[in-house]
């Protein structure tokens, strides 16, 4: 009998305010330890907190865009337990009643098909800080930089049924909350982050099985292998006989294992109440209306867009609207080359990420600027390069910078038009060629490649390939 | 030996007739004189307040400054003072220096006010006598073998024994108009969010309350005028205007009506302090005012949703003292655990553990609902009680503590017995509302308290209230034996 894999995907998204969640202190990451630590951040006596209006703003945001209710009223709550970077011995967090509550949101797979995935909630909370173990031997080092920075964690129902269907999903949410701009999604500086609730049933099953929670998952690689990992390994104890301990474990990258952190019993009851030192969060029609009022264009909406405004293919759509920056970078290029859209899409999904990808830069750090790419497919479009010389413009727009023109001009690389310059070199060649010719005209029609591409370098590669199509089947058959 | 409030000493230093550097300086001494004897301080900053008595004469001889520039004053030890240290009373934080002043602190900064210490309470707030104080019990002026009620009981002392013409406090379910009431002196404790928490080390965040204790209703106006108002570093501190407090003072009062909760007159309340308050509100009705009897028939269960609020709460509130930042931290831990236990366990002394220990359990899974949930819904029966009664009256009155001082540990021992001293403050606290309370008789030569207590934002009322009776009669201006000396 075969087993279902159930998972559900608890996300920690840092959100990108300025300023903390509960103070003024700044969340910049990378600086020095405990220089960004203010005495509400660190808990000193006496201190409060005091409720950041721009981290409930981007709540909301995210909130509409997973169609979601948003709370008219939420309320912090403390979450209880001693870490020593957890400098208050409790972490602000939403429990009973989280600000945003029953979104959804919708994936598709590497196959084609589309899933609709359940978002339970969505709460605000704090970051707690941060324990260095490396560098401090036999010592712990505390680095409060990080406690306080606003959080949203976003729990999905356990609607999940394979582990490329979490990574879909994961990847989801991270284009989402990169397109509100409510988080830098950077994954290897924890700005975005998981825990996979994962359990295996009968196929055909309606319980649930016992699931085990694995903690801080920050890549969508690691969340691949983890789940299959914690997948096989349920497996194996069930179909040995034994049951799944219900725990908290953690995945090791290093060893490409998951491994048991703490079981059900040695949990932290968390003795989570209301936090009495800040108000319920209250929030009105008016206060809702004005964030949908500042919300981009989604990302689903963009590449709907891109394909019923410009013709794009699907797949060309989605990989453009994949992030929000090759989005804009493509729509740059189209203001700049109006009506390129197919040809820019196969550019961009083609030389330009291949150049990106072996430079190993982003879009955001591209050699190649969105008007000057418009500028070399405007060359293309009005058949001044071919589009096979075009990519040898492309890789010295790469390496060397400069405009599109002045390339072809300097590297003499406009396309020959003129038809009788065209026909001089297919006399050339026909002349060179006798041999190819009699086959031709002896039925062989296949030589006509032969002939075309002798004729191409003869031209080195500047004949307008149409023409001399054309040329040479009138003299060939003439 | 006089004992002048600040309205005296304001006129005093107005009329050139002292100057504060003599007034600080004689508190010194007073303080250097009786305070070996009542331990109402645990720290006294002399250079710093003599420093600051320099600057408000100059200010006072330029014609500049407010009513407070240059008076002697005290804060509890549980409001932060930059560079000076701030114990709450606990060997937890006997060496802790804030890097900040509260915002009390820093608001009666800027009014002029001349800081000379910090008093003595019972630990991080913790008790209704004083006693739980790491750094030992505070003698009650009128009766050095009594306890001066708590947990402001080092302020109350001290003003009490005229030390200091006033010092802050703070009320979380009395701690400031019981030992007010126990020392002969007037408390008051501002309606929930009125005064910023802001700098005020928490014990139960939504029940503590920053007020003052002082000789006289006019001279807490002048004070909570200056201490009050929004704070945005207090998401709770209420943004409302401040209304005048002196204004009010004199506001006739016949034709309103004062309710007296039929449960605050029981067998529990010492006949003696019952027939003192009863004498007092007769001075009222000469006033034209009307006694109407009321009834707050959830007021029994004030005491224990409090102990499960307030506990609750502080368990929480008092998790940051790990030994890891700030505080006493044991040495020598081998692991994380053990550091915890040990400094929380050597840090904290037995009431607070008490209470860490009822709250933690209170908020525990399987309790909760049994519990602190129960006690929230309490505590809106509790509320929705006293704004039935405000519907009717405009006032309501009675004693402030069931019995007057009692003797040092008398009631160490017996916890229930030592709680059951707030039940006519708590349920206050649990409203949220403004109480006060002013010295009004004696039972067995001790002071007896009449607690007034008003709407929410009231305080207005109140004072004028307690104005109007301290201009009738003469009980606040009266001498404790520590003071008056042998014989007097």
């Amino acid at each position: 009998m075969s087993w279902e894999t159930v998972i559900g995907l608890e996300i920690h998204a840092q959100l990108a305010t300025r300023s903390k969640i509960f103070s003024g202190a700044a969340t910049a990451y990378g600086a020095e330890p405990n220089t960004q630590a203010c005495l509400v951040d660190l808990g000193y006596p006496g201190v409060l907190p005091v409720l950041n209006a721009e981290a409930v703003r981007m709540a909301v945001k995210f909130g509409l865009a997973i169609g979601a209710s948003i709370a008219p009223r939420s309320v912090f709550a403390r979450k209880n337990y001693f870490y020593p970077d957890l400098p208050k011995g409790y972490q602000i967090s939403q429990y009973e009643l989280p600000i945003v509550h029953d979104g959804r949101l919708d994936i598709e797979l590497e196959d084609g098909s589309t899933s609709s995935v359940h978002i339970i909630r969505a709460h605000l909370e704090e970051d707690a800080g941060k324990s260095l173990h490396e560098n401090f031997t036999g010592l712990t080092a505390i680095d409060l930089n990080r406690a306080g920075t606003p959080l949203i964690e976003i729990v999905s129902a356990p609607d999940m049924r394979s582990a490329k269907e979490a990574v879909a999903y994961m990847k989801k949410i991270h284009q989402l909350v990169r397109y509100l701009g409510i988080c830098d999604g950077n994954m290897q500086e924890g700005s975005f982050r998981c825990d996979a609730n994962v359990s295996v049933r009968r196929a055909g099953s309606d319980q649930l099985g016992t699931r085990t929670e694995t903690k801080n998952l920050n890549s969508f690689r690691f969340l691949e292998r983890a789940i299959l990992h914690e997948v096989e390994r349920q497996i194996e104890v069930l179909e040995s006989g034994g049951k799944v301990v219900q725990e908290t474990r953690l995945y090791d990258p290093d060893r490409d294992e998951t491994r048991s952190m703490r079981s059900k019993e040695e949990a932290n009851d968390y003795r989570y109440f209301p936090d009495p030192d800040l108000l319920p969060v209250v929030i009105d029609a008016g206060f809702i209306d004005a964030v949908r009022a500042g919300m981009p264009e989604l990302p689903d909406a963009r590449r709907e867009r891109f394909v019923a405004a410009y013709g794009l293919p699907a797949a060309d759509a989605a990989l453009l609207a994949a992030s929000i920056e090759l989005a804009d970078w493509f729509e740059a290029v189209l203001a700049a080359a109006p009506g390129s859209a197919r040809l820019a899409a196969n550019w961009i999904n083609g030389e330009l990420m291949a150049a990106l990808n072996r430079d190993g830069l982003g879009i955001e750090a591209s050699r190649v600027s969105p008007e000057q790419l418009a500028g070399l497919l405007r060359r293309v479009m009005d058949d001044t390069i071919s589009g096979k010389l075009a990519k040898q413009v492309f890789e010295l727009l790469w390496s060397e910078g400069g405009d599109a023109d002045t390339i072809i001009d300097r590297q003499g690389l406009r396309q020959i038009t003129d038809s009788s310059a065209i026909e001089a070199v297919v006399d050339q060649v026909l002349a060179a060629n006798p041999g190819q010719v009699a086959e031709f005209r002896a039925g062989k029609t296949k030589v006509m490649g032969f002939l075309v591409g002798q004729i191409m370098k003869a031209s080195a590669g500047k004949a307008n390939p149409a023409q001399v199509n054309e040329l040479l089947k009138r003299k060939l058959q003439g | 030996m006089s004992r002048p409030g600040i309205t005296q000493l304001a006129r005093a230093l107005r009329a050139r007739e002292t100057s504060s550097r003599e007034l600080v300086a004689g508190a010194l001494a007073r303080i250097e004189a009786q305070d070996r004897v009542l331990n109402s301080f645990i720290s006294v900053a002399a250079g710093q307040a003599l420093a600051a008595a320099d600057r408000a004469d100059q200010q006072l001889a330029r014609g500049e400054g407010g009513p407070l520039t240059g008076i002697p004053f005290a804060h509890k030890d549980i409001f932060c003072t930059a560079g000076l240290r701030t114990t709450c009373a606990s060997k937890m934080l006997a060496d802790f220096i804030p890097p900040y002043d509260a915002t009390v602190v820093s608001r009666l900064a800027a009014a002029g006010i001349v800081v000379l210490g910090k008093t003595n309470m019972d630990e991080f707030a913790m008790g209704s006598s004083n006693e739980t104080s790491f750094f030992g019990p505070v003698r009650n002026p009128w009766d050095l073998q009594r306890s001066p009620g708590g947990s402001s009981g080092g302020s109350a002392a001290a003003v009490a024994a005229g030390l200091v013409p006033a010092a802050t406090g703070t009320d979380t379910g009395g701690s400031i108009r019981q030992p007010a009431a126990l020392t002969g002196i007037t408390g008051l404790k501002p309606t929930y969010g009125r005064v910023s928490r802001y700098g005020m080390v928490a014990f139960a965040s939504s029940l503590d309350q920053a007020g003052i204790l002082t000789l006289s209703a006019e001279d807490a106006a002048l004070l909570l005028s200056a201490m009050a108002g929004f704070d945005p570093r207090d998401s709770t501190s209420a943004d409302l205007p401040v209304p005048d407090y002196m204004a009010q003072l004199g506001e006739a009062v016949a034709g309103r009506r004062i309710g007296l909760p039929k449960e605050f007159f029981d067998a529990g309340l010492d006949p003696a302090s019952a027939s003192a308050v009863r004498e007092a509100l007769r001075v009222y009705e000469q006033l034209g005012a009307k006694l109407v009897e009321i009834s707050l028939p959830s007021l029994a269960l004030s005491v224990p949703t409090y102990y499960i609020v307030a506990p609750a709460e502080c368990s929480s509130n008092l998790s940051r003292f790990d030994g890891v930042r700030f505080g006493y931290r044991h040495e020598g831990a081998q692991t994380l655990e053990e550091l915890y236990k040990k400094s929380r366990g050597e840090g904290f002394g037995a009431e607070v553990k008490r209470r860490i220990l009822t709250g933690t359990y209170v908020l525990s899974a399987g309790y909760y609902d049994a519990y602190y949930l129960k006690a929230q819904k309490a505590r809106q029966l509790i509320a929705r009680d006293f704004r039935r009664c405000f519907a009717e009256v405009d006032i309501i009155a009675g004693p402030t503590a069931p019995t007057p001082a009692f003797r040092l540990g008398e009631k160490v021992d017996d916890p229930v017995q030592m709680y059951l001293n707030d039940i006519y403050t708590i349920a206050v606290n649990l409203a949220g509302l403004p109480g006060i309370s002013i010295p009004c008789g004696y039972s067995t030569g001790l002071p007896v308290g009449l607690q007034l207590v008003g709407p929410h934002f009231g305080e207005g009322r109140l004072l004028n209230f307690a104005h109007l009776y301290q201009r009738e009669t003469d009980w606040h201006t009266q001498l404790p034996p520590a003071v008056a000396g042998p014989g007097a």
